[in-house]
């Protein structure tokens, strides 16, 4: 499969600051790809070095195996839909999305025509000779997404384009928008720092913090497997526990599971990122929903403990248990299903926890 | 509620109809009955439209009226196309840190009179001016030249004088552009020309506009500058007007010429309305 945007080893520096440090990664053709990470890690800075905003310090992007050093925006096989969407407000949107078309000279027919399929196609058929501000935020959007699309770029950067839109909305247009890179087959590079939105619409999502991208990985592995501390705690909910190790043991290739004991006294199994000597200080990383409650006495292979039901903090699909095991004052939240099963659970009541070794995973600690 | 509202409404509003009434309406109504009367030989005052025909029959009278206008145009022009780019660097280039600085050094030269800035560039320009006095030491010139009262000069301190003016609501609409839009444009394509014509450009539209109403009537109404740096053979209609009612003691020919100018600058300022597709309460905004 063709590399659709290859970036090798950028680096941006601002003065003194390092805005992004030694990223590299590539996207193959028609791939959709996420970088996720927290507010000012560097990710607009990043997409403005891809669509030439701005020149690197050092490293070298490729964009269909084309070096894209020394070229401007206007000449690059980008297109980039901003924060803002910046649509033209003394544009109606038939010429907006006509804009860049325009700019190459192509036929006024050919122009009125593929105007008209690509507004068809992002659902606004008709929506020509509307002004922009008579438009719905998810219309804006669209018009935003179209007016690129329009003109078949090797790539599409998009800058949090959901990012202002409501909730309800924003569910919406996340559905919409992976349903369309599929169907046009264009090369989606997306950021953001809302993991749902990355890890419902990749095919890969690096996550990045402060500068640098700290895994790049499927949405599964990134859930299941993260590489380092910061990706377990971005990504999805996670309690952190600190413990020692007690002892390391090699269960099979590539997989070791450390024996810990948390400053409670608790003792659990759980896998590990590597062998680490006995008492070594680790965080133990263990998910809401890995966390059984009262589970039956025969499962075997269960790390188990009891807990404290301090608050039951009721959200729908997504209602969790605050709680402290016994002997300390740590905070757990552990997953609670509205199958109507633990309906008998109340503040104060002295419950027992069950999870698997290979559902928490520890680290060293920092 | 209601009342108390309709009074503080009329609380206000009476002064500035006051105003409008005693310093514009009620001179105007004067002036355009004085300009449809004439004093006779023997002493009586009669109606008449000859102040009008005079205008048309006099060649010096209407020539000097379409000069006005002509220059008045291209000082206008002038000053927007020279104080776009600057307006343009101001609000986009310069960091907003300097942007108070630009900002005074435009308005610096206006704590000072027009009459003490014209001098300056009369001193900077006449024959035994600074200028010269560089250019002859240099050797760059065996005699002096008179550099005033010449048409060009004339329009350069009329342009000069207009730029505040020009730069101001250029500014203020520059302002609200959001530079997002240009590199927007810049991505999708376009060059520095189509981002200049299509995007900051019509957006500015109604900055221009006012600032080029402004300027516009300031020049057409000026009297100082023209006066001073145009020299006796580039008239101003302000100086026949003035003329008219000072050296002729003719206060309905003046009256009638005032007018003429008043029409004038409304026709100008109706068709530049037109042909920018903009509206007179938008602009003024
Ligand atoms: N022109 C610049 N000069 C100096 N520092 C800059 C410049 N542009 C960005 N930065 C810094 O670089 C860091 C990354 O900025 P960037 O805009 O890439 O963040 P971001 O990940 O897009 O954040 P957000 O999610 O809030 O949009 C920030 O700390 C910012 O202060
Ligand atoms: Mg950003």
């Amino acid at each position: 499969m063709q590399i659709a945007l290859s970036v090798q080893n950028v680096i941006k520096k601002f003065g003194d600051f390092t805005a992004v440090d030694n990223v590299s990664f590539e996207v193959p053709d028609g791939g959709f790809f996420s970088i996720l990470g927290p507010s000012g890690c560097g990710k607009t800075t990043l997409l403005r070095m891809i669509s030439g905003f701005i020149e690197p310090s050092a490293g070298r992007i490729e964009i269909r195996g084309r070096d894209m050093a020394g070229l401007s925006p206007n000449k690059r096989p980008v297109n980039l839909i901003f924060q803002n969407l910046a649509l033209f407000p003394m544009m109606s949107v038939a010429e907006n999305v006509a804009f860049g078309l325009q700019r190459r000279r192509e036929k006024k027919e050919v122009i009125e025509q593929k105007v008209a399929e690509i507004l068809a196609r992002v659902g606004l058929p008709g929506f020509g000779e509307k002004k922009i501000h008579q438009l719905s935020g998810g219309q804006k959007q669209r018009v935003a997404i179209a007016r690129c699309l329009v003109l078949e770029p090797a790539v599409l950067l998009l800058d949090e384009p959901l990012g202002a839109l409501d909730l309800k909305l924003r569910e919406q247009m996340k559905v919409e928008l992976k349903k369309l890179q599929a169907q046009v087959g264009t090369t989606f590079v997306y950021i953001t720092h809302d993991q749902s939105e990355a890890l419902v619409m990749s095919d890969k999502v690096a996550v990045m913090n402060s500068g640098r991208f700290e895994q790049i990985d499927t949405p599964p592995n990134l859930y299941n497997n993260p590489k380092t501390p910061f990706v377990a705690r971005f990504v999805g909910d996670n309690n952190t526990w600190s413990g020692r190790i007690i002892a390391c043991t090699q269960e099979g290739p590539g997989e070791i599971v450390a024996e810990i004991e948390t400053a409670e006294g608790e003792r659990f199994r759980v896998r590990s990122t590597d062998r680490f000597a006995p008492g070594a200080g680790v965080d133990l990383f263990l998910r809401p929903e890995s966390m059984l409650i009262e589970p039956d006495a025969d499962i075997a292979d269960l790390n188990r403990f009891q807990v404290v039901v301090k608050s039951i903090l009721f959200d729908g699909a997504n209602s969790r248990l605050l709680a402290n095991p016994l002997t300390a004052d740590t905070e757990l939240l552990i997953a609670l299903p509205q199958n109507r099963q633990y309906d008998y659970i109340q503040p104060g009541d002295k419950i027992a926890i069950g999870w698997h070794a290979q559902a928490g995973i520890c680290f060293p600690k920092v | 509620m209601k009342t108390s509202l309709r009074w503080s409404l009329f609380f206000f509003l009476t002064p500035v109809l006051l105003w409008l009434f005693l310093l514009i309406v009620l001179p105007h109504i004067d002036l355009l009955i004085m300009s449809f009367r004439m004093d006779t030989d023997d002493g009586k005052t009669i109606w008449t439209l000859s102040n009008y025909l005079n205008f048309f029959h006099e060649p010096i009278y209407w020539l000097t009226f379409v000069r006005t206008a002509v220059y008045s145009i291209i000082v206008t022009l002038l000053t927007l196309v020279i104080t776009f780019p600057l307006a343009f660097y101001i609000t986009k280039v310069v960091g907003l840190r300097f942007q108070g600085f630009f900002m005074t050094i435009i308005l610096m030269p206006f704590w000072v009179s027009e009459l003490v800035r014209v001098y300056g560039w009369m001193i900077l320009l006449r024959e035994s001016g600074v200028i010269n006095h560089f250019l002859l030491k240099f050797g760059l010139l065996r005699h002096p030249v008179e550099m005033l009262y010449h048409d060009s000069t004339m329009i350069m301190g009329l342009v000069y004088t207009s730029m505040l003016f020009m730069v101001v609501p250029l500014i203020s609409v520059l302002e609200s552009l959001d530079d997002g839009l240009i590199e927007a444009a810049y991505d999708l394509g376009a060059n520095m020309w189509h981002i200049l014509f299509k995007i900051i450009i019509p957006h500015a539209v109604p900055g221009i506009v006012s600032g080029c109403i402004v300027v516009f009537m300031l020049t057409l109404g000026n009297y100082l500058t023209p006066n001073l740096m145009g020299g006796k053979n580039s008239l101003w209609f302000t100086e026949q007007i003035y003329n008219e009612f000072i050296a002729s003691f003719n206060w309905n020919q003046g009256a009638a010429f005032g007018f003429l100018l008043l029409v004038l600058s409304s026709l100008v300022i109706w068709a530049g309305l037109k042909m920018s597709g903009q509206k007179l309460s938008q602009v003024v905004q």
